[in-house]
């Protein structure tokens, strides 16, 4: 109540830990969401995002740690209680109730006259453009439309955190993007906190402010997506967040995230590279390389040796699978129209790439 | 093709041996009513003419009319309470998180295994003592037992076919658990509700074994009194009986069914949607 309204949209998850038998599906995770940001969940299945998402709706509760809103320790609350908006993977309206109802029902749950329940919940539905669809049946509605009424059930009360639960999941490829977008839009107009739970990478990328990946129960990394493609803390990350070559070596001294280390390769050859992590001595390790971030230019005694095995073309681009003298293969990109060599299959090349573009990870990360 | 031939015979044979059975359970019921509008004053099959003088003659002896309405009371108070009661244990065992699960199961079912003629023997040595014998009380708690076991597994099976996930949406609308399940479950469980009532009105209404050892001479349930008119006076009147009996438990079937059949409209609308 007397929090500044700045403050009533935050989310707190702090050391949550929940275990399913032996299993634990998150593994103390802590994040925070502030007031009107767009964060998505982001990893494979059981990575524990779903849990988290669960555990902050009041649908689980945690083995240890607290879920504050708007700085309320809401850890033990029911759901019911939270007056948080959710929208589920699959639908779930109320199939005997017309549109109109479904909207209103959570006004009539807070005792909202039906006059005002009925004005409040068409200008909900004009919210999400289906201002003619009021009196018809969930059942004879399409996909798209069902989850757009899901929506507006979700904010009719205007709570100040909306859930999501892979919301565009079972939508097809065109609705979904077109999706993507309004509910962008949507959180943007209403200046809604918004956490979304989604293992689509793209997905998180294009709609999130920030992105948390999981893995396993643990949290990876979170942060803005450039940071996120761009400067991956875990190999992980690196590999789950786009298109990833990785070379395997040992490092001869420790270092520190940011280092410039030098790797040796199991074939004997030294790739210059950057500590994305703290790397300890004579352990395993891995180089990430983006495949756009590789340089390939004919001939020359600079770089890494390689033969192009296959030119694959798909209109913007041209990806390149390379194998380099070792065995090792690795993708390139070549961008369209940027005037680069575009060497023919069974061409020998050479590749280079900047220090920094080439980030060195524990193996097991 | 004449593994498709094989196939039709086969067919064929299969379903004149169904309609064969169904005839052959049909029968005795079937011949009871033509037996009740006979003119004569023993049951005669076929009859010798037409007479509706034992429907009559049912309506006009207030022995019969008694152990009718008592019948129905204690049928509907029966399947309210069975319903009610059976709702909620079902619920509990699916949704609740009840210790001992297994023996409450065991026990539902109690009345289904056990033979109806030692739960009549106990019940009436119970009843007696609390002076339970011949009255309503006595018999709608009996029967609320007795159809316990199909109002939970119908409950069940409509439980089990319902969205959990729409409970879950629910309570994200900031309805409680009541409200929840006020508003949605109740509705779209309904018609597995309205076929569980309907089931165990029939159960009371046509028992025979229990009700025969607590009721006494005043009160007593229509099978009981048809029993009682066996052994004294085989009339006609008792096929009349029979055959309006018949005649109610599929109408009430009937009505079940359609009941059920507007509910689920909107279900059905539902799940073609999703398919």
């Amino acid at each position: 109540m007397g929090l500044p309204d700045g403050m009533k949209g935050r989310v707190a998850v702090q050391g949550l830990v929940k275990r399913f038998g032996p299993v634990r599906a998150v593994d103390h995770v802590s994040l925070e969401v502030s007031s009107g940001e767009f964060l998505a969940l982001l990893g494979p299945s059981g990575s524990g995002k779903t849990t988290i998402l669960m555990s902050i709706a009041g649908f689980e509760f945690p083995d240890d740690g607290r879920i504050l809103i708007g700085g309320e320790d809401v850890t033990w609350s029911p759901p019911n209680k939270r007056n948080l908006g959710m929208v589920f993977q699959r639908y779930t309206l109320f199939p005997h109730m017309s549109v109109l109802e479904n909207i209103a029902f959570p006004l009539k749950m807070r005792g909202v006259g039906r006059a005002e329940r009925e004005e409040r919940a068409r200008a909900a539905l004009r919210t999400v453009r289906l201002g003619q669809m009021g009196e018809r049946m969930p059942s004879q509605l399409s996909g798209g439309q069902q989850q757009r009424v899901a929506m507006a059930r979700a904010i009719v009360y205007q709570p100040r955190v909306l859930l999501m639960d892979e919301p565009l999941s079972a939508l097809d490829k065109n609705l979904r993007e077109e999706m993507q977008i309004e509910i962008k839009h949507l959180q943007r107009e209403i200046g809604i906190t918004v956490i979304f739970v989604t293992h689509d990478q793209t997905e998180a990328l294009t709609m999130a402010d920030r992105v948390a990946v999981l893995d396993h129960g643990r949290l990876q990394q979170i942060g803005v997506p450039r940071e996120l493609y761009e400067k991956p803390e875990t190999g992980f990350v690196a590999g789950f967040i786009g298109e990833t070559n990785f070379c395997e070596g040992t490092l001869q001294r420790a270092a520190m995230p940011g280092d410039p280390v030098s790797v040796t390769l199991d074939n004997g050859g030294r790739m210059e590279a950057v500590a994305a992590q703290a790397l300890s001595a004579g352990e395993r390790i891995k180089v990430a390389l983006r495949p756009e971030r590789l340089r390939v230019e004919p001939g020359g005694t600079d770089g890494m040796a390689a033969r192009v095995s296959e030119a694959i073309y798909a209109g913007n681009a041209t990806t390149l699978l390379l194998e380099a003298d070792d065995g090792q293969v690795l993708r390139a990109r070549i961008p369209a129209g940027a005037g680069l060599h575009e060497p023919r299959p069974g061409e020998a090349v050479r590749l280079s790439w900047q220090r920094a573009d080439a980030r060195a990870f524990m193996a097991g990360s | 093709m004449s593994a498709v031939r094989g196939n039709r015979a086969g067919r064929m044979a299969l379903n004149a041996a169904a309609y064969a059975v169904t005839v052959f359970l049909l029968l005795p019921t079937l011949i009871i009513a033509p037996m009740s509008v006979g003119p004569e004053r023993y049951l005669r099959f076929p009859p010798a003419g037409f007479s509706t003088r034992w429907y009559t003659e049912y309506f006009q002896d207030e022995e019969w009319v008694r152990a009718t309405l008592f019948s129905l009371e204690a049928g509907v108070i029966a399947a309210v309470c069975a319903t009610v009661v059976g709702t909620m244990l079902a619920l509990a065992l699916v949704r609740g998180r009840l210790p001992g699960k297994g023996l409450v199961e065991l026990l539902v079912i109690g009345p289904v295994i056990v033979p109806h003629i030692a739960l009549a023997v106990a019940m009436f040595l119970v009843f007696e003592q609390l002076r339970l014998t011949g009255s309503l009380l006595g018999f709608a708690m009996a029967h609320t037992v007795l159809a316990l076991p199909f109002v939970v597994f119908t409950v069940l099976a409509a439980l089990y076919r319902f969205d959990v996930e729409l409970e879950r949406a629910a309570l994200s609308c900031g309805a409680g658990s009541f409200r929840t399940f006020r508003y949605v479950t109740l509705p779209l469980i309904a018609p597995g509700l309205v076929s569980a009532a309907l089931f165990a009105f029939i159960i009371s209404f046509d028992e025979a074994v229990v009700s025969f050892f607590i009721s006494d001479l005043d009160r007593k349930t229509l099978p009981r009194k048809m029993f009682e008119d066996i052994d004294y006076n085989i009339s006609p009147t008792l096929a009349a009986v029979a055959t309006m009996l018949t005649a109610l438990t599929i109408a009430a079937l009937l009505l079940g069914y359609l009941l059920k059949r507007g509910l689920e409209r909107r279900a059905r609308a539902t799940a073609a949607q999703e398919d």
